[in-house]
Formats: structure tokens, sequence, C-alpha cells
């Protein structure tokens, strides 16, 4: 022992008031930061994306059950994307969870938390610089899976056009700014799960529960969607945004989904902080019994939430037309895609130049013969398209099998002519190429005011 | 010399759902002293440190911290110490875990220096750069003990300091609170263990099931207690119980080939001692059986019935 009461008493006593907001938040984000758990996130957010994006462009056999992913190999925007749609999915939750779900129950694990209190002396500190922290990671965390999945795209394949969802082509720059906006607006959900992960870590403390809440909320709300559920409650789920992102790729926009569901996420968002904030501030942390809210959560947690729910579809019910998908929707979209990917054949094809207008492009759809309602998702639609050429006067015919999902998406089939949309490839003066019009995504507008959903019985 | 208070409490109560944890409550430390808290598991020792510290409120009763009352965050100014072991992050080094804590209390200047100080002090200076998760119950408890001292409160609260730590270990942590004490801070220390209290307290509150059932100085407690059990080792066992028995006031409680134990008051004991000089008997050994302090907290605290009992 070599130092002397002396040497401490060189430093003058320090203020007895509050650590400072910024002191705290840094003390949480170095502790966050210190985490191996989470060193190895980080290293896999801004590296794993690039090389999935990279080593997948390059493949013949593309991800063609994904949004965009018939078109990884033609340009480096569409693996962002399907980064995106996979990330919404799994990831972005399972990151909520791994960060914000943990940032109180650590405390309790290590038996810190009347040691901080004394250090900082402010509870209501403790709680924003622990939100904050959690938040700041998961961002750099997020970045980190835009940032690689876009670098990985350019650089493997290239700053080309992006086919969007009605089959207009997004030039590189509408591109870039589209999918940096899809990005930013996944933001909106994850910050929901990010504040269900705080209300989880405080109210369930050491439990596991409390690490696997988001995750376990996203399972659900994955198994919710395939229900067949009313639109409005639907569009009013914290996960709407994680896959209404891609209305931003029809022209005009479809952002009346993504605004909803924006909106329920951050309505989420306010009330699992304003909750987890409450219960944090009530905690009693002498009571060393003390081990989660335990049957109390229920009450506390998850009542909230569900109320918050049905209110916000009572809302969205009112204030919108939101439907399932219905016939006219989706023969407006199917024609609209089918003008813009006719007219992409056409200059691949080195024809004569052709406009959508020119086109006259009329669909009939119908799902599951006559006895079936035309109204609602499933594999069983049939679009009959029909289209004529400037100056001719015969009529072309294609046919496509859809299948429609609950939330507008749809994958259109080319069932032939083998010349139109029949074959999967196309032979250009440079060589074959896939063909546009084989298989193409959709997406159908839920809001859509002109397709009112079907009467009763 | 007549000492401030640092803290005086009156009638503090707190309840956790149905269990009483404390029922009205008085303690008065003066600046300057080591107050010793003992009293067995549940008996709301934690809780008590816990109202000093600032992390929670009492039900009933007023607590004031340097004249000032507490409340749930201001009660720490002041204030520092640990309860329920010393809270470290294990993923974080020792230095970086006092650097933290010294950015918490708004230090810049000359942190580091005052974190190599303490760390010095407390004998870690040589693992300071060593993560925590590899340290030892004892070394975390000095490191605690580091993270409290730099923050040169005038109220040290620790809840079992010596705990795991090695002999050289407890001594130097006793030095370091003597020498708190003597230069006018108040410590209040709990502890299972009586020999550390008898070595390093001046005054000492005993709780049992949430009440005050002693609270004075060390030297009071002891006569706070009946007669004591003593065990007599002589040259001459026979001629030993003889004595014991021919003396009035003594049991005989035990008798054994190399020792008796005997119960009953000192000047009891002394004429059995005189008695055996003047028989040309040698006394080897005329020791209490527990201490006088652990005699006094199992009286106190009824834990010698239950200990009797077994």
């Amino acid at each position: 022992m070599t130092g002397t009461m002396a040497d401490a008493e060189a430093a003058p006593a320090y203020a007895a008031r509050p650590a400072s907001m910024s002191r705290t938040f840094r003390f949480e984000l170095v502790k966050l930061l210190a985490q191996w758990r989470i060193r190895l996130l980080a290293l896999a957010c801004w590296t794993a994306p690039a090389v999935f994006v990279g080593v997948v462009s390059r493949q013949s056999t593309l991800p063609a059950d994904t949004v965009f992913g018939r078109w990884m190999g033609a340009t480096g925007w569409a693996g962002p994307l399907v980064v995106l749609g996979f990330a919404g999915t799994w990831v972005l939750p399972l990151l909520a969870a791994l960060v914000a779900g943990d940032a109180f129950a650590a405390e309790d694990r290590l038996g810190t938390w009347r040691h901080l209190l004394v250090a900082v002396r402010s509870p209501g500190r403790i709680f924003a610089a622990k939100a904050l922290a959690a938040l700041t990671v998961i961002l750099l965390l997020v970045a980190g899976l835009a940032a690689s999945s876009i670098a990985g795209g350019l650089v493997s394949v290239g700053n080309s056009p992006l086919g969007g969802l009605d089959g207009h082509l997004l030039e590189p720059g509408d591109a870039a700014t589209t999918v940096l906006l899809a990005w930013v607006s996944v933001l909106a959900p994850t910050l929901a799960f990010t504040a269900v992960g705080l209300l989880g870590s405080v109210l369930l403390g050491r439990s596991p529960m409390a690490l696997a809440l988001p995750a376990l909320l996203a399972l659900v709300l994955q198994l919710a969607q395939l229900l067949p559920l009313p639109a409005a409650v639907r569009l009013a789920l914290p996960t709407q945004a994680f896959s209404a992102w891609r209305g931003l790729f029809t022209d005009p926009a479809q952002a009346g989904p993504l605004l909803i569901g924006i909106a329920a996420s951050l309505g989420w968002t306010l009330v699992a902080a304003a909750l987890a904030h409450r219960v944090f501030l009530r905690r009693d942390f002498t009571d060393l019994a003390y081990d989660g809210a335990g049957q109390r959560a229920l009450v506390q947690g998850v009542l909230p939430l569900a109320a918050l729910l049905a209110a916000s579809a009572v809302a969205v019910s009112a204030a919108t037309h939101a439907s399932a998908v219905g016939r006219a929707a989706l023969e407006r979209s199917v024609a609209t895609s089918f003008g813009h990917l006719y007219r992409l054949q056409t200059e691949q094809l080195h024809r004569p130049a052709v406009t959508e207008q020119e086109l006259h492009t009329t669909v009939r759809c119908d799902k599951g013969g006559d006895r079936v309602e035309d109204h609602g998702p499933g594999a069983d639609w049939r679009c009959v398209v029909t289209w004529t050429l400037p100056g001719a006067t015969a009529t072309g015919t294609a046919i496509y099998q859809l299948d429609v999902a609950a939330d507008g998406r749809y994958v259109a089939d080319g069932d032939g002519p083998k010349e139109v949309n029949g074959y999967f490839a196309i032979r250009t003066p440079r060589g074959d190429a896939p063909n546009p019009l084989w298989q193409f995504d959709g997406l159908v507008d839920l809001l859509d005011p002109l397709d009112p959903a079907p009467k009763g019985p | 010399m007549d000492h401030p208070r640092a803290i005086r409490a009156r009638g503090l109560t707190k309840r956790y759902g149905d269990v009483v944890a404390l029922d009205g409550i008085d303690l008065d430390v003066p600046a300057g002293q080591v107050h010793g808290l003992v009293g067995p598991n549940g008996a709301g020792k934690t809780t008590l440190l816990g109202l000093l510290l600032g992390l929670t409120r009492a039900d009933h009763g007023d607590l004031e911290i340097f004249g000032t009352r507490a409340s749930r965050t201001l009660a720490a100014a002041g204030v520092a110490g640990f309860v329920d072991g010393p809270g470290l992050y294990p993923t974080l080094t020792a230095r970086q875990n006092l650097a933290s804590l010294a950015a918490l209390r708004g230090r810049d200047e000359g942190r580091a220096a005052a974190v190599d100080a303490v760390l010095a002090q407390v004998g870690l200076d040589d693992v300071a750069d060593d993560r925590v998760g590899g340290f030892s119950l004892g070394m975390r408890q000095r490191l605690g003990l580091a993270g409290a001292l730099l923050a040169r409160p005038r109220l040290l609260v620790l809840d079992e300091p010596a705990n795991g730590l090695d002999p050289a270990g407890r001594n130097q942590v006793h030095r370091i609170l003597a020498g708190l004490a003597a230069e006018g801070a108040s410590v209040v220390v709990s502890s299972h263990r009586m020999d550390d209290l008898v070595s390093l307290c001046s005054e000492v509150t005993i709780l049992a099931t949430g009440r005050v059932v002693f609270s004075g100085p060390v030297t009071k407690l002891a006569t706070e207690v009946g007669d004591l059990d003593y065990r007599l080792v002589t040259t001459d066992q026979a001629a030993a119980r003889r004595a014991v028995l021919d003396v009035a006031g003594l049991r005989l409680r035990e008798s054994a080939p190399d020792a008796v134990v005997v119960r009953g008051p000192v000047e009891a004991l002394d004429a059995v001692v005189g008695a055996l000089v003047r028989a040309g008997v040698a006394v080897r050994e005329l020791t209490p059986v527990v201490s006088p302090l652990e005699a006094a907290f199992l009286a106190l605290t009824d834990a010698g019935d239950d200990e009797e009992h077994r």
C-alpha cells in the first residue's frame, strides 16, 4: 500500500448535486460499448450485409421470393432493400431486444443499482441516460446495416436504375434517395421495439424474458399478420412500418400506410417508454427480494399496450377507408405495372418506343372462379391483361397468376404467351436478359378510396 | 468535545407489503465516529443503510443527515458507500470503474490522480488496469471502498466492508476507516463479525426484527448481558472442578478431561483463581467462550436461545 490519505485529500470534495445528464449518458454508453456482445453485434451489422449482398448479387439464382430480390443482379440499390425487408422481420426487433432489453436488467444481474443510484442521485436521469444510450447504440447498428448493404450492392453490382413496385424505373439518384428514406422510415418501429425492450427490462428484471420481450413481440405480431386481420388492425400494428416502406417505391408513393405505421410506432414508443419510466421511478431499490414486477407486469405493461392497439385500430378505421385487397385496386395496380414493364421490355428489345398511355392496358382479375368473392389475399388470383400497340388493330393478351398477401404485396407470375411473359428470359441484341414481364412484384394500396370493401351478405 | 450530529433518526418505519423492515428506529451518530450496525439476517440493517444512502424513503419518521432532512435523491449529499456489496462493472477495469464514478460526480481536473491515489490507498494499484470481472471478493470489496473514498464523503455507509478480506486486508480497511473518522467523517458500518466491530467501532446499534435493541458504546454493551460462560484450563482439572463447586454463585456447565466451562460473575471467578493458586494449581487459560459483545448480541437478539436449542 503506497498511497496515503493525503493523496486523496489533494482532490477537492466533489459536488453533492445529481450527476449531469451528459455525464450519466456517457457512462451508460461506455458500459454498453464495453460489452463483447455489443461489439460483436456492431461488427456484424457493419460487415455482414455487405458480404451477403455482394455474394448473393453475383449468384445466378436470385432470392425472387423477397421484394426486390429479383433486381439484385441488375442494380446495387436492390440489395439494401432485400436486407431491409429481412431486418424489419427479425433483425431490428432482435437488436432492440439485445440492447434495450438488457439496459436495466443488466444492473439487476450485476447488483449495481444501489451503487448507480448513489453515484447519479437521480433515478429520472438514470432512466433517461439508459434509454438514450440504448437508442444511440441501436441507431449505430441500424446505420451499419444500411451503410454496409448499400456499399455491398454498389461495389458488387453498380449504381444502376431500380425497378419500382409498379414497374417504373427509378434513376440512380432517385433510387438512392428512396432507399435512404426507406431505411429512415423503419427507425420509427425500431424505436417502438426499443421502448418495449426498455419496458420489459424494467418490469421483468433478471428474468430472461426481459431480454426476449421485443423478439417475442415481433414473433407474435408476425404470426398475427398471417391471420385474416381487419385492415385497420393490420395498419395499426407497430410492425406496419417495417413493411410499409415499400409504398415509397410506387409512383405516386403509397404514403398513407407508411404514415399510419410511423404514427402507430411512435404511439407505442411513447406509451411503452412512459410506462417504463413510471415503473422505474416507483421501484424501491432497498427491497432485496425484488425480482421484477411479476404478475403486475401484465397490468403495468401488457394491458396498456393492448388498449393502445385497440384505440389505434378504431382511429384508423374511423379516419380511413382501410380495407383488404380488392379487385378494382388490384386491376389498376397490375395494369400500371404491366404498362411500365412492357415499355421497359420494348426498350430492351430495341423495338419502336411506346408509352404507357398508348398501350391502353386493361386488366380483368378474378379470385378463385365464380364461387369465390373477388376480395382479399390468396394465391388464387388470376388476371388477364389486354393491350394494343399504336397502329395495330390486334389486341395483345397475357395471363398472370397472382399470389396476393394481406398487406397488399403481390407476386405476378406470367402464364403466357411465351413471347410476352411466358419465359424468364428475353433475347436482346446484347444477349439474353431477364424478362421483366415474366414475374414481377407489385403493391396494392390498402387505403385506396376507389376500392371499397364488399358489402356483407 | 461537542461533536455535531451526522445522523439523527426518529421513529423510522419502513414496510414491504406485510413485512415490517424497520419499526420505529431511533439512531444518533455524531460526526467523527465509527458506528457499528449489527443484527441477525432480516433485522433491517440493509433497509436502514439504504435510507442513509437515499435509496428509499421511510414510510414514517424523520431522518436528518448533517441537519438536513433526507429525501430520496438528496440524502446522498456528502454521503457515499455501498449496501449489499459494492456495485462494480465487470467489463470495465478497476481504473475505468473509478474514473467513471469520478466523472459522474463532476470531477474532470485531476481525476486520474485522484483515482490513482485511492487505488493505492486500498492496495489495488497493481491491478488498476485489470477487468473487475476477474477480481476476488476481497479485491472487489476494496475497490468498492475506493469508489466511496473517491467521493471524499462526510458520511461513509458500508455494508460488510471486510467481507471476503484476509486479515491483512481487514486491518488495512480498519486503518482507512479509523483515519477517516479521525479526520471528522462519520462511518456507519454493518458487520456480522463482532471482533471487527469491537476493534473498529466506538458505538454500536443492534437491530432485531426491525427494532433497536441496543444503541451505545461498545463498553456498555458488555454490561448489558448477564453472566458469561468461561473456559478454565489448569494443571489439575479435578482440583479446578472442586474449586468451582466450592465458590458460591458459580455453575459448572461442562466438565471435560482438559477443561471445564463455568458460568458466573467475574468476582466469583476471581475467587476460584485465588483458591487454585493457594492450592498450588497453575491456571493456564481463563477466557470467555464467546466475546462479551457476541454474547450480548446473542442475548439481545434471542439468537443465543436458538443456539442452545440446536
